[in-house]
């Protein structure tokens, strides 16, 4: 075996030299000849007939070259479930509903412009709570579905799990709320479109998914009656996704829709209020779960019931219930499972995917009753997980096939470096909850495939194309890494290129943690080839037998024979300035042999499952109901880390996301209305509030993914919040099942426990209910 | 309105004139077109926009244009040397995986600069204090505290778990 010289290293990221001296350009920093700034207007109510709109007087305003109403548009439909347009007509649903756009000369005549367009609007009764939202009678969101109800079949049933329950020698049962929470993308979405005089369409977007958003693209082209065009989707580099940009948005489309009218470039960016309140967030749920276990603390099933605030409009994180099944299903081994979700349309802000993708709160709930359950059972909560946990060669009821799998070692390090046995101070306590997440790509939509393109140069360098999205995780380094390895020339001298779909082939996004690994299989598949031609070439060159031959250190090398070798740009320009020259190129298109869920929602989606145990240690101040966690220890199976350092820096990123996930993070919604719209009052962690964080790594070496290695991207921040609700409960004995944690929770719980309001005060005193926390 | 200001621009003398409502970012941004200093908020919650004037770190999306008159203003741009060699933290940044999406990283790094100018032995605490305004959503600020960490004068040895492998497993492909 040849030493690895890239694979396994800590490389800086390729295009960090940039970012560090502040060339790299962002949407934000991007400026076309002549281009106008398109601003929006939102709805004043969260759920409104729409009478009137007048616009006359903000066409008048100089500098105005455009305002459009949903009047002036014809009929584009977004989303998955086609139920939302960029610009809406008749009603409004929330107040984030687009109502009227602008584009002017400048920001400030933009933003002058939306104050003179005047909306009449007739305000329905609104609906907010998604249970409330499934009684009969309660107002509609959208009328032609004649329920607020989505009609996405989202239930299976595998085993018996009535016949299970009537076995089990314990059972828990419980009810456990997850509430809306935001990506907080540091560089705030924006789009630029621009067409062509023969209304060839360019789009700069932030976008992840390139390939699907040219798609939706093409399909606004054809309702606007623009036939047979061309669309190019051009990324910047993206200031931050986290699965904001899985989909294409409606100020996307505002802006293609006011260059078409226009015919100048547009741009639509969003200020930091909009971000908050214009951007989808993650879903909130309300989960109704029970399991139960054999005398022995063998699992014999689980029963979840959830249902989900869709907001007004469907975008991916309706779907999420189809990643919340691989935990519900599999996380441990399950006999007898059953899952039905509901997704419930209010007059919300509409949910989306956010990185986990409904992963999160599924583990919230499953990992807390399976630290309730060990209890009941009265056995110590690692046991019970260990009795449980998965093992390579597993087919989980659900069809999923575990070829490898790290669990138990990932438990048994956390119990390890958490020094869990350790005497504990008074209020303070451990906690674990582990993942399954997909590793190797995830089959939600009908291809899961990546393209790669290689052209090598007549110097030894390459050129690669790939459909892979770099948001910051670093796929670029990574795909260059894998290429360097396998052709035996160094990082530097791998060029990626993943921001054109003029150049770079298809991809179906950076989503499910699957771009080292779907990505990177194209990328090595392309270098295969390539390094095949290379060592044949060197073989006729160097007249050795091929299979004598390796790649190393920008030349080919006999590997017993040191005079023979000759460096691969040198072999390349002989090649190419030869008599019917040739020119290196190979093109990869991986798709994996994952599975669509069938018709029961079996099937095998990913080809590969991470693994992780996340354990935390923390004090409780019983005063005050706050949490301090004092260690977290996060151990993955990532199979193999193609860079450790980016790696680490996606589980500490991941773990500091799902930290404030379980104890601050919310958007307070006001029947509708964003009321935190701004980072003083939305509390994403800051450096402050970093805790010592040690994220070990486990190398299983997984037989189908690029190098051994499976995806790592959204584990950090699955079983965050579990493990910090457990070990509170550790703590101080009280079980906090609603996200946030917040101190008031906390507080709350502790009191009631002593038979005490929030305010300390006897529960059997007669007194107003000033105490109460507003859920 | 507008006004005459003199000031310093990452080392030049620069005299130009100033609208009243102007803020440094837009200044920074808009007319002098350094599109390093990023605007993550534009009301001084999020830090992207740091710069140093007169050698304190500020947010330049809360402070006035005119303001600047006399005084001395640094952005990223002006950090590296003017052969490219990179300024300690820039490289500590960039090798120490302190950088993801880089929204973040103008502002961050000039905070830090500011930080270790006025005291070189930062402790860690005093680093986590210095980038307390500077928020980054990518990294979990990890990275980025060791990144200035590995450039203050105050340096502890603390052995971080890397990596453990299972021993069948233990191979290179």
């Amino acid at each position: 075996m040849q030493a690895l010289c890239s694979v396994g290293k800590r490389i800086p990221k390729i295009d960090a030299v940039d970012k560090a001296t502040g060339r790299a350009q962002y949407i934000q920093d991007l400026k076309l000849p002549g281009m106008l700034y398109g601003k929006i207007l939102y709805s004043k109510y969260p759920h409104a007939r729409i009478v009137h709109i007048d616009t006359s007087r903000a066409k008048q305003l100089p500098g105005v070259r455009a305002v459009l109403t949903g009047a002036d548009i014809p009929e584009i439909k977004m989303g998955v479930y086609k139920d939302n347009r960029p610009l809406k007509v008749g009603k409004v649903r929330s107040y984030r509903d687009e109502v009227a756009a602008v584009a002017a000369t400048a920001p400030h005549i933009a933003r002058e412009a939306l104050n003179l367009v005047e909306v009449t609007y007739e305000a329905l009764p609104g609906i907010f709570d998604p249970e409330q939202a499934m009684q009969a009678g309660a107002p509609l969101v959208h009328e032609e579905h004649k329920t607020n109800v989505l009609k996405m079949p989202w239930k299976l049933h595998y085993g018996d799990v009535e016949a299970a329950r009537k076995e089990a020698a314990f059972i828990v049962a419980d009810r456990f709320t997850t509430t809306w929470v935001t990506h907080c993308c540091m560089g705030t979405s924006g789009a630029i479109a621009e067409f062509d005089p023969a209304n060839n369409l360019t789009v700069y977007s932030n976008t992840q998914i390139p390939s699907l958003a040219q798609k939706d693209f093409l399909e606004a082209l054809k309702a606007m009656g623009v036939q047979d065009r061309r669309v190019r989707v051009i990324k910047p580099c993206i200031g931050g996704g986290f699965g904001s940009k899985l989909d294409t948005y409606a100020y996307e489309y505002i802006a293609i829709l006011l260059a078409y009218h226009t015919r100048r470039p547009v741009k639509v960016e969003f200020d930091r209020t909009e971000e908050f309140s214009a951007t989808s967030t993650r879903q909130p749920t309300i989960t109704y779960i029970s399991q139960g276990c054999d005398k022995d603390g063998k699992l014999l099933f689980r029963d979840v019931s959830m249902i989900l605030d869709n907001g007004a409009y469907t975008s991916w994180g309706a779907t999420t219930p189809s990643v919340m099944m691989m935990p519900i299903t599999s996380l441990y081994r399950v006999p007898n499972v059953r899952y039905e979700a509901k997704c419930v349309y209010t007059n919300n802000t509409y949910a989306q995917a956010m990185r986990g993708y409904g992963n999160p709160q599924a583990t919230y709930a499953i990992e807390s009753t399976m630290d309730m359950l060990a209890e009941a059972a009265g056995i110590d909560p690692i046991e019970f997980r260990r009795i449980n946990a998965n093992k390579a060669g597993d087919v989980s009821i659900q069809g999923l096939r575990i070829t490898t799998c790290g669990l138990e070692e990932c438990m048994a390090v956390v119990k390890d470096q958490l020094a869990w046995d350790r005497p504990k101070e008074a209020n303070e306590g451990v906690g674990m909850a582990s993942l399954i997440h997909v590793g190797g790509g995830a089959r939600v939509y009908k291809s899961d495939g990546c393209g790669t393109i290689i052209k090598m140069d007549d110097f030894g360098k390459v050129d690669l194309f790939t459909g892979a999205t770099d948001m910051g995780q670093g796929s670029d380094t990574v795909i260059a890494q894998i290429v360097a390895e396998e052709l035996g020339l160094h990082i530097e001298d791998v060029h990626v290129i993943h921001t054109d779909t003029d150049v770079c082939p298809w991809d179906v996004g950076a989503h499910a943690s699957r771009t080292t690994f779907v990505a990177g299989n194209a990328a090595l598949g392309a270098a295969k080839k390539i390094k095949a031609r290379l060592l044949e070439l060197g073989a006729k060159q160097l007249e050795s037998p091929l299979e004598k031959l390796i790649l190393q250190d920008r030349q080919i090398r006999h590997r017993e024979d040191a005079e023979k070798r000759i460096e691969i740009g040198k072999l390349l320009r002989k090649t190419h300035f030869s008599h019917a020259g040739q020119m290196l190129m190979a093109e990869y298109f991986y798709d994996p042999t994952n599975e669509n869920m069938g018709r029961d929602f079996r099937g095998n989606m990913s080809m590969t499952y991470t693994f992780g145990t996340h354990g935390v240690r923390v004090k409780v101040d019983d005063e005050t109901g706050k949490v301090r966690i004092l260690n977290y220890v996060a151990a993955h199976d990532v199979g193999k880390a193609i860079n450790p350092m980016l790696l680490e820096g996606q589980v500490y990123g991941g773990v500091m996301m799902g930290i404030g996930y379980a104890l601050s993070e919310q958007v307070i919604l006001e029947k509708g209305e964003n009321m935190n719209p701004n980072f003083r009052d939305y509390k994403i962690l800051t450096a402050k509030d970093v805790v010592p964080i040690a994220a070990p790594v486990l190398e299983t070496y997984d037989k189908d993914g690029p190098f051994g290695a499976k995806g790592i991207g959204e584990p950090g921040c699955v079983p965050t919040a579990p493990a910090v609700a457990n070990a509170i409960y550790d703590a101080v004995g009280v079980r906090i099942k609603d996200l946030p944690v917040t101190p008031e929770r906390v507080l709350a719980a502790i009191r009631a426990k002593k038979g005490l309001d929030l305010c300390g005060r006897e529960l059997s005193q007669d007194h107003p209910d000033e105490c109460v926390i507003q859920q | 309105m507008a006004r005459e200001v003199s000031f310093v621009f990452n080392g030049n003398p620069m005299k130009m004139t100033v609208g009243d409502h102007w803020t440094l970012l837009h200044l920074i941004r808009e007319e002098l077109g350094y599109l390093g200093t990023k605007e993550g908020c534009g009301s001084g919650e999020c830090g992207a926009c740091t710069v140093i004037v007169d050698g304190e770190a500020v947010n330049s999306c809360l402070f006035l244009a005119a303001e600047i008159d006399g005084r001395e203003l640094l952005t990223i741009e002006g950090l590296a040397v003017g052969d490219g060699t990179l300024h300690p933290l820039q490289k500590a940044f960039i090798e120490n995986g302190g950088i993801q999406c880089g929204f973040c990283s103008p502002g961050m790094i000039m905070a830090g600069k500011a930080l270790l100018d006025e005291n070189p032995n930062a402790t860690e605490e005093e680093i986590k204090e210095a980038i307390a305004g500077n928020l980054c959503r990518c990294t979990g600020y990890v990275q980025i505290i060791e990144s200035i960490k590995s450039v203050s004068g105050h340096q502890t040895e603390e052995p971080r778990v890397i990596a453990w492998k299972t021993e069948e497993n233990d191979r290179d492909a």
